[in-house]
Parts: structure tokens; sequence; C-alpha cells
């Protein structure tokens, strides 16, 4: 373990001290529920930075997985007596439509800007059909998929075997916070392992890894996977903060992971996770600001997409990478000689 | 029979809507290999052109014929340089940089516009046909597209332009050599295809309305039908939008309008499945 490793992990663990303690203590509501769909949306990015940042797949519609684990809960939720039960089955449920699809697109050699495509094409079919569920001949069981309104009884998650006791806002965020940092630890995890490496061989030369005999298709199948699941957990979470709606599937949640993975930074985990806290701040910020008739003009489309643009001109590497690439020549600066060894390169953007 | 053929005329109509919001994005991405995300705020922004200037005065056909392409050609020309121009060859940056312009695009014109439909009333009238109207409008923009396409093929297949055209598309550096400046190429084409994306959405607008968000509506239709079909602009936009919208339109009738877009999504995912590299990649290999 580099001394950079060791950084990255003691900032985690200060920064999951800060948001279980210090937060909590705080003790306002609003906060927490705030705090609740920061975490699910984090949840999110980082199931793209999994499978864009690491496998190189660049998937445009990742809120497709996102958003069928919310419907999937709220609909398994409302027809059973267990939520837990629900929120396992709607992460079973992004996986395994994940699989399918990824067996679909790599078994078809689909690579690229195709795959792209084909993703985004997935979430917005999934946006146009949910969307259109308003009637009453679409009921699944007790669980009504209410059009354009979603479903705004979704039921929120209670401990197993009391079923009439939900959490509070305050649990489900400490829920939210937790389970965030548990995918952080999975994704690290994942990635140590030889599985791991080879899916990193595989973003840097697929066909020099073919050669070496591995079969690409079944990593790649593999990583899609892991990520459906991951953007599963961050759905039902998601769900139990607010409530399921088409817009969780929608062009602009697409979008809005893209950007944050770009501009925290591809080829990290933290990166991506800072970059979600600090443009949903953001545009939280510039939706309060609606009144004042200077910032009229501060639109956050507006913001988000200048951003985003900047970004992909400019600062290539991202927030995270281009602050440690500084913080290290820096401290090569006044160490003299030797620092260089301190950490790895950053990542190329596959 | 009467209905036969009103069915008839709805699918050819629907073909041609598709090749319409398609065409622009096909000219990019056929001979740049740019995949421009921004291209449903292109036909936004035509619509916009054509409601504004009609507004302050211009005639209708005069707004959407001369207005709509104009600006939208120059607001390429502007994107040109500031942006794509410096991503030339870096596909999936250039997918993601007219990402970040498309919701600047929805920004701006939510800023000036605000968050809500804006309407021209369609003009001409229906013809009747039998118990059944079709409306002499949506004729009208079905003639317009196959004259664009026929306008298309005949400056690519019979002119000077046309043929430097294919000759960059190629291959840019063998064009180089040969005296032609790609540069100017490239910028020449993303204006063009911004103006007929300008000339689309106008067209559509009175049909459709224009809204700032409008242009997500179209992206994902227009991309999977550039996408299906293939790398050849012309052929590969007709094919796929003759499949699609048959597709599109059978749905329609036996279900609802919306699961009958959700069917030409699905199939054109299938598509991909069977055809990675499109229609014209495995077809009509030779056409333009």
């Amino acid at each position: 373990m580099t001394l950079r490793d060791a950084l990255g992990w003691l900032l985690v663990a200060a920064a999951a001290l800060y948001a279980l303690v210090a937060v909590p203590a705080g003790g306002e509501l609003t906060t927490m529920i705030n705090g609740s769909i920061y975490a699910s949306y984090a949840i999110l990015a980082l199931s793209l930075a999994l499978i864009w940042g690491y496998a190189g797949i660049l998937s445009f519609g990742q809120a497709a997985f996102f958003g069928l684990a919310g419907y999937v809960y709220a609909v398994a939720g409302l027809n059973l007596e267990s939520t837990p039960l629900a929120a396992v089955i709607a992460v079973a449920a992004a996986a395994g439509f994940a699989a399918l699809l990824g067996y679909f697109m790599f078994w078809g050699r689909i690579s690229d800007v195709y795959l792209g495509v084909i993703t985004l094409t997935v979430s917005l079919i999934l946006y146009r059909f949910i969307n259109q569920t308003a009637g009453e001949e679409w009921t699944i069981g007790a669980a009504p998929l209410g059009g354009f309104n979603g479903i705004p009884s979704t039921p929120i998650l209670a401990p197993p075997g009391h079923p009439d006791e939900p959490f509070l806002p305050e649990q489900i965020y400490m829920l939210a916070v937790g389970a965030l940092l548990a995918c952080y630890v999975i994704c690290k995890l994942a990635m140590a392992t030889r599985f791991g490496r080879a899916v990193i061989a595989i973003r840097e030369n697929e066909s020099r890894a073919e050669l070496l005999g591995y079969d690409t298709r079944r990593y790649k199948l593999g990583i899609f996977t892991l990520g459906g699941a991951i953007a599963g957990a961050g759905g039902v979470l998601f769900a139990n903060s607010v409530f399921v709606s088409p817009n969780m599937f929608s062009l602009q949640t697409n979008g809005q992971v893209i950007i944050w993975v770009i501009v925290g930074g591809l080829g990290t985990f933290a990166g991506p996770v800072i970059g979600c806290f600090l443009l949903m701040a953001l545009s939280t910020w510039l939706g309060s600001l609606d009144a004042g008739p200077g910032f009229a003009v501060l639109d956050p489309n507006l913001v988000m997409g200048v951003v985003l643009t900047l970004c992909v001109l400019g600062l290539r590497q991202g927030l995270l990478p281009t602050a440690l690439t500084l913080g290290e020549r820096l401290l090569a600066k006044t160490r003299g000689r030797g620092a260089a060894e301190l950490g790895q390169p950053a990542e190329e953007r596959p | 029979m009467d209905y036969a053929l009103i069915v008839l005329l709805q699918l050819v109509v629907t073909i041609a809507n598709l090749a319409l919001i398609s065409a622009g994005l096909a000219v990019i991405f056929g001979m740049m290999r740019i995949i421009n995300m921004a291209h449903g705020e292109f036909l936004m922004l035509g619509g916009y052109a054509a409601l504004v200037s009609h507004q302050a005065g211009l005639n209708l056909w005069l707004a959407i014929f001369v207005a709509a392409p104009v600006t939208v050609g120059l607001i390429g020309a502007v994107l040109e340089r500031l942006v794509i121009r410096r991503l030339y060859g870096r596909m999936i940056d250039t997918m993601l940089a007219t990402w970040g312009v498309s919701l600047a695009l929805v920004g701006v014109v939510t800023v000036i516009f605000g968050n809500r439909v804006s309407g021209i009333s369609p003009p001409l009238g229906s013809v009747p046909i039998g118990g059944y109207a079709i409306g002499l409008y949506e004729l009208l923009t079905t003639g317009v597209t196959a004259l664009l396409f026929l306008g298309g093929w005949y400056v690519l297949r019979r002119t000077a332009v046309g043929l430097i055209a294919r000759g960059a598309m190629q291959n840019r550096d063998m064009a180089a050599e040969l005296g032609v400046d790609p540069a100017k190429v490239y910028a020449t084409t993303f204006v063009t295809g911004a103006a007929i994306s300008g000339l689309a959405g106008a067209l559509i607008a009175p049909i459709t309305g224009v809204a700032p968000s409008i242009g997500a509506v179209y992206i994902a239709k227009a991309f999977i039908t550039v996408i299906s079909g293939g790398t050849a602009i012309l052929t590969g936009a007709l094919s796929a939008s003759a499949l699609l919208g048959s597709v599109n339109t059978a749905f329609s009738f036996v279900m609802t309008p919306v699961l009958g877009e959700v069917a030409l999504l699905a199939a054109a995912v299938l598509l991909l499945r069977v055809l990675p590299q499109g229609i014209t990649g495995r077809f009509f290999r030779r056409s333009l």
C-alpha cells in the first residue's frame, strides 16, 4: 500500500465519521433527507465509476438500473410483507437486467459509442414506458404504477420481522451512508482481485487481453452486472428517501451521473462521489436562488452544461486526479528527489 | 379502402418524420464520426427561430425555410469553432462535450423563453379521404423530406463539393495531401448538418409545438435511426427510417402511440445486436 492509498483510506474514514456522527448530531431533518438523496445518487455515481472508469464501458443509461430497482422495490414492497426482501429482489432484478443487457451487447461485439447509444436508448425505453402507465390497467398486485406521477406510496424499509415499524428518516440516512461506504469498499476490493486486474487490462487494450487468453466478454459482463447491482442499491435507497418516479430514468438523471464522474475524475472511485456531492450541492443552491432576478441567468441546466463542456475541454482528468497530481508535485518540490515514488501516476482516461 | 390508404399515408408520414429529424445528425455522424448529443437542441432552436421570426412579422414559410436554417447554421458555426474543433478524433469526448452543450442550450432557452410550450398553428388544412382526413401540412413535410434527400444525393454524387466531401469523409489524410483543407470541410459539414437540423426543427414545430426541453423527445429516436442505418448517410438514414417507422406505425395502430415508440427503440436495439455496423454496414455497402 502506497502512502497515497493510506491517505485515501484515512480521508474516506474521516468523511464517513463526519457523515455518520457529526451530521446526525446536528439533527436537522431536511439535512438528513437531503443527505439520503445525495448518498443514493453517490452510489449511482460509484456504479458508473466502476464500469466506465475501470472497465471502459461507457454506459450512457446507467440510471436504467437505478430506476428499475426503485420500481421493483416499490412494487414488491407494496405486495409483500417484508420490505427487506423487496430490497433484495430489487437489487437482484437490477443485476439480472444488467446481465441480460450486457450479454446482448458484449456478445454482439458492440463497443464504444454504440454502447453509449444502446444503454441510453434502453433507459429511455423504460422512461417512456413507465411514463404512460397512468391508467388503472397498469397495476401490479397492490401497486399502481402511476404514470408520470410515480408511486408516492412507495413503502419505507422496515427491520425484518417488524413490518409495522418503518425506519425513520434519520435511520434511512444512516443506512444510505452505510451503504455508500459499503459499495465503495466493494468496488475497491473488486478491483484489487485478479478479476479486477483483468478488467483494467481489458480497458487498456482489449485485443491484447484477448490474445493473452482472456474471454473479455465474460469479464465485461461480470463488471457490468456488478455495476448494475450497485446502481440498483442506489435506486432502492433513493426510493426510500423520496419515492419512485419516472424521473429516475430520465435523460437528465443519466446526464447528471456522467457529469459527476467526469468532473470528479474518471478512473477513481472517490472522485465521482465527491463530484456528485459538489454538483448536487451546487444545483440545490442554484435552485434555491430562483427568486433573485440577477440569478435567473444561472439556470441549473446551463451551469451543468457549461461545467461539463469545460471539463471535457480543459480539466481532462477531473477534480480528484488533478488535485492529487498538484499535491504530489508540490510535495516533490519541497522534498526534492525521490518523492516521485510516493504514488503511481494518475491513471489515464480510457 | 379509405382506411388502407390512410394507414399507408400515415406510414409514409411517420417514416419521413423519422428521416427528417435524423438527417442533420446523419450528415454530422456519417461524415465526421461525431455523435452530436446537442442534435435535439438544434431541432429545438430551429423551432424557436421559426416561432420568433414569425411572431416578429416574417412570413411563416420564410421563417421555416430561411430564418430557421440560417440561425441554427450560425449557432452551429460558433459551436464548431468553440468546442467541436478542439475534439476531432476523440469520439467519446465529442459525445460528452456536445452533451454539455445540449444542457447549456436548454438552460439558455429556458432563461429566455421560460419553461413552457409555445405553438405555431399548423398552416394549410387537411384533405378528406373518404371518412378520414390527413393534414396537408404533414404531407408537405413528407415532400420536403424527399426533396432534402434527393438534394443531398445530388450534391454528394454530382457536384465538386460533394466529391471533396466524400473524399475527406473516406480518408482525411489523403484528402489533405491532395490540397483539401480538412478543417474547412469539417466546419462546413458541421454547419450544414446544423442548418438541416434547424430546418427540420422548424418544419415539425407547427405539429408538435416548441419547448426548451423538446430536444429530449427527438434525441433517442434520431440517434438510434442514424446508428441503425450505419455509415452510409442517405441510404442508412432512409433504410433505418423505413424499418423503424414501420415498426412504430404498426405498434401504434395495434397498441398506443407511446408503445409504438417503445417498440421502435426496442426494435433498434435488437437490430444492432444482429447488425452492429448498422444496416448499411451489411447491405447497400457501396451506397451513399
